[in-house]
């Protein structure tokens, strides 16, 4: 539980440290090629909100990296011999991120040439990126363990690259890669689309809000791509949690796709929409292959059934992200269609917690579908956690502990940028020229 | 076995490194906070920040190395402590978490706050005593076994002198470092009040400093009377880092060299530590975990050592280049960038 409220806090932070970095990266790239300054401030700007975020990130993921040996000793002292590697490594890429992150963020007006700053923050973006990496191919493993001999409950040898390497690594690295990069564009695209709602539009919101977008959309389009390599992953190697997420009971050749719908006691499925065929398709690209249902899964090994509802709705948000980028898009080439009116706008608002609940319900999918197990065929949840009287009182001090400090974050980010507007910060630091002027 | 005594010397040294570092940290933000109270800010929060500011995250990075570093290389450490830190562990993530969050908020935020430099600095200065329950725990006895798992007897933690006399050298040796190495970056700043304060903060420091770590030396023959002998046949290393500790003070007194002063600070520690260290072997803790019996598999063992190795050669460079941008970049240092 504990640990399952820290991920579910550190997520948010965590997905946005790791997404924001490319499209601070992008708009000062952007902007010194084009020499437009409002791009340079765009990144100037988004920098100095990233870092109180990352701030966050970091002592929350502090929190999971050592809560993982306070509350789950038992799987540590075992998997820790195989999980070692690449939680060590994320280390280095994290430590990687944050010096550059320092250096990027106080050298801003140190160099002469246009680039040099720049390139500081290549090496955000690539520690970011590997961080996410390393710390999914643990997850990876843990879902499709290889690499080690178990006797009883002693690990007997290891090979820890090929436990890096295992079935669930490439589509889970996928999709954890181009969903963060998506969201994080989401955000931002929301934050200006909402600036421009309430304050009205400008020349630096507009670039703000094209450069999102197609950013949102380029990466929405590839989430769904490493999502359905990620269906097409579990149909071979973890059946069951793909037959709990779609309620498929019996294994059948051509099987249905279900949307929605609810499941009464007695496993039931009641006002679904049933798309014939399409779970077949889903798994292996071909609409008559064979999907293995939940009657070939041991009673007491079977997920619980709810994770569907989680599938359904990240599949749909997902969904909903690529429609809203792409219909902006499509506005912004087609003259007739105004790309900036309320309702696109407020959609486009409404996308960003969108795509994190999608972030959120994805995990707990991925997770919650693989119970009972921790180290799936290995060992089960109940014999890894830890059994302490003490516990509760950790887990209430933790959870004031995250709520105070999302209020906080809240609180200090509004203000951040409240009190200093964009037409101010222009005004203060090009005094010559006049803001709504474009240089072109 | 070569590549634990390898994995050892790396989580040593990772201990020092974070001792130094994080103790810069700390100190920072609880004199911060001091000068806060005593209308002395203006002096000093400015150079503070300008030190800190590009720095802090890194030092988070050092302590994530160390717990980690142990866990990996000897797995059966890492259930021992996992299991028996469970409330003393929360209690440091809880510290650090209020401590990063608050930090950022008062220096990328929009707004100073009295609220927040106290959480940042009051917090600085319960990490280091929280953490030394670790260093407590280490030398034994402290450990109950019931159903096959680990636990860790609070009452006795609590109620021993041995570990109250740990937490004052923690404390004490936090504000020490920090005052010694602020005094430096003071002097380097060209900032005359802002060195004479901090000179005088590093004076002030220096009696509590020896006499903890003479009580926490004496505490350990009673706790741990096998590692007091072995620290014992070492003595010339501990004489090695008084000699430093002297030489530290002199040159701080004489107002002159603080570079070469804060070098004597870190030697000082390195010599206690490697004492410390040296003696503590062959147990990971006490009668529990002996280095050479529950290290992790070779295989897992030199794949480590080659990511370690690999890490730090592309960290040293990357270091090495922040530390000319801010560290060593005068004109940064006293505020011309």
């Amino acid at each position: 539980m504990l640990t399952s409220m820290t991920l579910v806090f550190h997520i948010i932070f965590a997905t946005i440290g790791a997404g924001v970095p490319l499209l601070i990266c992008a708009a000062e790239y952007v902007g010194i090629r084009k020499r437009d300054p409002k791009y340079v401030l765009l990144a100037r700007r988004w920098t100095r909100g990233y870092v109180i975020i990352v701030a966050v990130g970091v002592v929350t993921g502090t929190a999971i990296g050592l809560q993982l040996f306070l509350l789950w000793p038992t799987f540590m002292q075992i998997a820790g011999h195989v999980i070692g590697l690449p939680l060590f490594m994320e280390t280095f890429a994290f430590f990687f991120e944050a010096i550059f992150l320092g250096a990027y963020i106080y050298t801003w007006d140190r160099f002469k040439g246009r680039y040099t700053h720049w390139y500081l923050s290549l090496p955000v973006v690539i520690g970011g990126g590997m961080s996410a990496v390393f710390i999914t191919t643990v997850n990876a493993f843990m879902n499709t363990p290889q690499g080690f001999t178990l006797e009883g409950r002693t690990i007997t040898s290891v090979e820890p690259i090929m436990a890096m390497l295992n079935p669930a690594t490439p589509s889970k690295v996928f999709h954890v890669l181009t969903s963060s990069y998506m969201t994080s564009g989401a955000i931002l695209a929301a934050i200006t689309a909402f600036f421009i709602l309430k304050y009205g539009n400008n020349a630096y919101y507009k670039k703000a809000l094209k450069l999102t977008m197609i950013m949102t959309l380029i990466f929405s389009i590839f989430t769904a791509i490493a999502g359905d390599a990620s269906a097409k992953f579990l149909a071979s190697y973890q059946p069951e949690k793909l037959a709990a997420a779609e309620w498929h009971f019996e294994t059948e050749k051509g099987a249905d796709l279900i949307l929605f719908g609810r499941l009464t006691e007695d496993n039931e499925i009641q006002g679904a929409i049933h798309l014939p065929k399409l779970l077949s398709f889903l798994s292996f690209g071909d609409f008559n292959s064979e999907v293995t249902g939940l009657d070939k899964v041991d009673e007491d090994l079977i997920p619980p059934l709810w994770i569907h509802y989680m599938f359904d709705l990240m599949v749909c948000f997902g969904a909903f992200g690529i429609l809203i980028s792409m219909l902006f898009i499509v506005f912004m080439f087609w003259k007739k269609r105004d790309q900036y009116n309320k309702w696109l706008l407020r959609a486009i608002v409404v996308n960003a917690p969108l795509a994190m609940l999608a972030i959120e319900f994805g995990w707990i999918y991925a997770e919650v579908g693989r119970q009972p197990w921790i180290l799936r065929g290995y060992m089960r949840v109940a014999e890894g956690a830890i059994s302490s009287p003490y516990v509760h009182y950790v887990f209430a001090a933790f959870l004031v502990l995250y709520v105070l400090l999302g209020t906080f974050v809240t609180l200090v980010l509004v203000r951040l940028y409240k009190k200093n507007p964009i037409q101010k910060e222009w005004e203060m630091r090009f005094p010559d020229t006049l803001f709504g002027g474009d240089q072109k | 076995m070569n590549y634990e005594i390898l994995g050892l010397s790396a989580l040593w040294f990772f201990l020092f490194a974070y001792l130094i570092i994080a103790s810069i940290d700390f100190g920072a933000g609880f004199f911060a906070y001091y000068a806060m109270q005593t209308k002395k800010d203006h002096i000093l929060n400015r150079l503070i920040a300008r030190y800190l500011s590009p720095v802090w995250e890194i030092t988070n990075v050092f302590f994530i190395f160390f717990f980690y570093g142990l866990a990996f290389f000897f797995p059966d450490a890492g259930y021992y402590y996992g299991s028996a830190m469970l409330i003393p562990g929360s209690i440091i993530l809880l510290l650090i978490g209020i401590r990063g969050s608050f930090y950022a908020f008062e220096n990328y935020g929009s707004r100073k706050s009295k609220l927040y430099t106290f959480l940042y600095g009051a917090s600085g200065l319960f990490i280091p005593a929280a953490i030394a329950t670790g260093l407590t725990i280490s030398e034994g006895g402290f450990i109950r076994h019931e159903n096959g798992s680990v636990y860790l007897r609070h009452q006795e933690l609590l109620t021993n002198p041995f570990s109250w006399a740990v937490v004052f050298l923690a404390v004490v040796s936090v504000l020490y470092i920090s005052a010694h190495f602020l005094t430096y970056y003071a002097n380097k700043a060209g900032d005359e009040p802002a060195r004479k304060l901090l000179r005088s903060y590093a004076l002030f420091w220096a009696a509590p400093q020896i006499i903890a770590s003479l009580t926490a030396f004496i505490f350990i023959s009673r706790q741990n009377p096998e590692h007091y002998d072995n620290m014992l046949d070492l003595w010339w290393l501990f004489g090695i880092s008084v000699l430093f500790f002297l030489i530290g003070i002199y040159l701080v007194y004489r107002e002159r060299n603080y570079g070469l002063s804060f070098i004597c600070v870190m030697l000082q520690f390195f010599f206690a530590l490697l004492g410390y260290g040296i003696g503590h072997m062959p147990y990971l803790l006490y009668n529990e975990i002996q280095v050479t019996a529950d290290a992790t598999l070779p295989a897992m063992g030199i794949a480590l050592l080659i990511a370690f190795a690999g890490g730090l050669l592309m960290l040293i460079p990357s270091l090495i280049l922040v530390m000319r941008m801010f560290l060593f970049d005068a004109e940064y240092v006293k505020g011309k960038k």
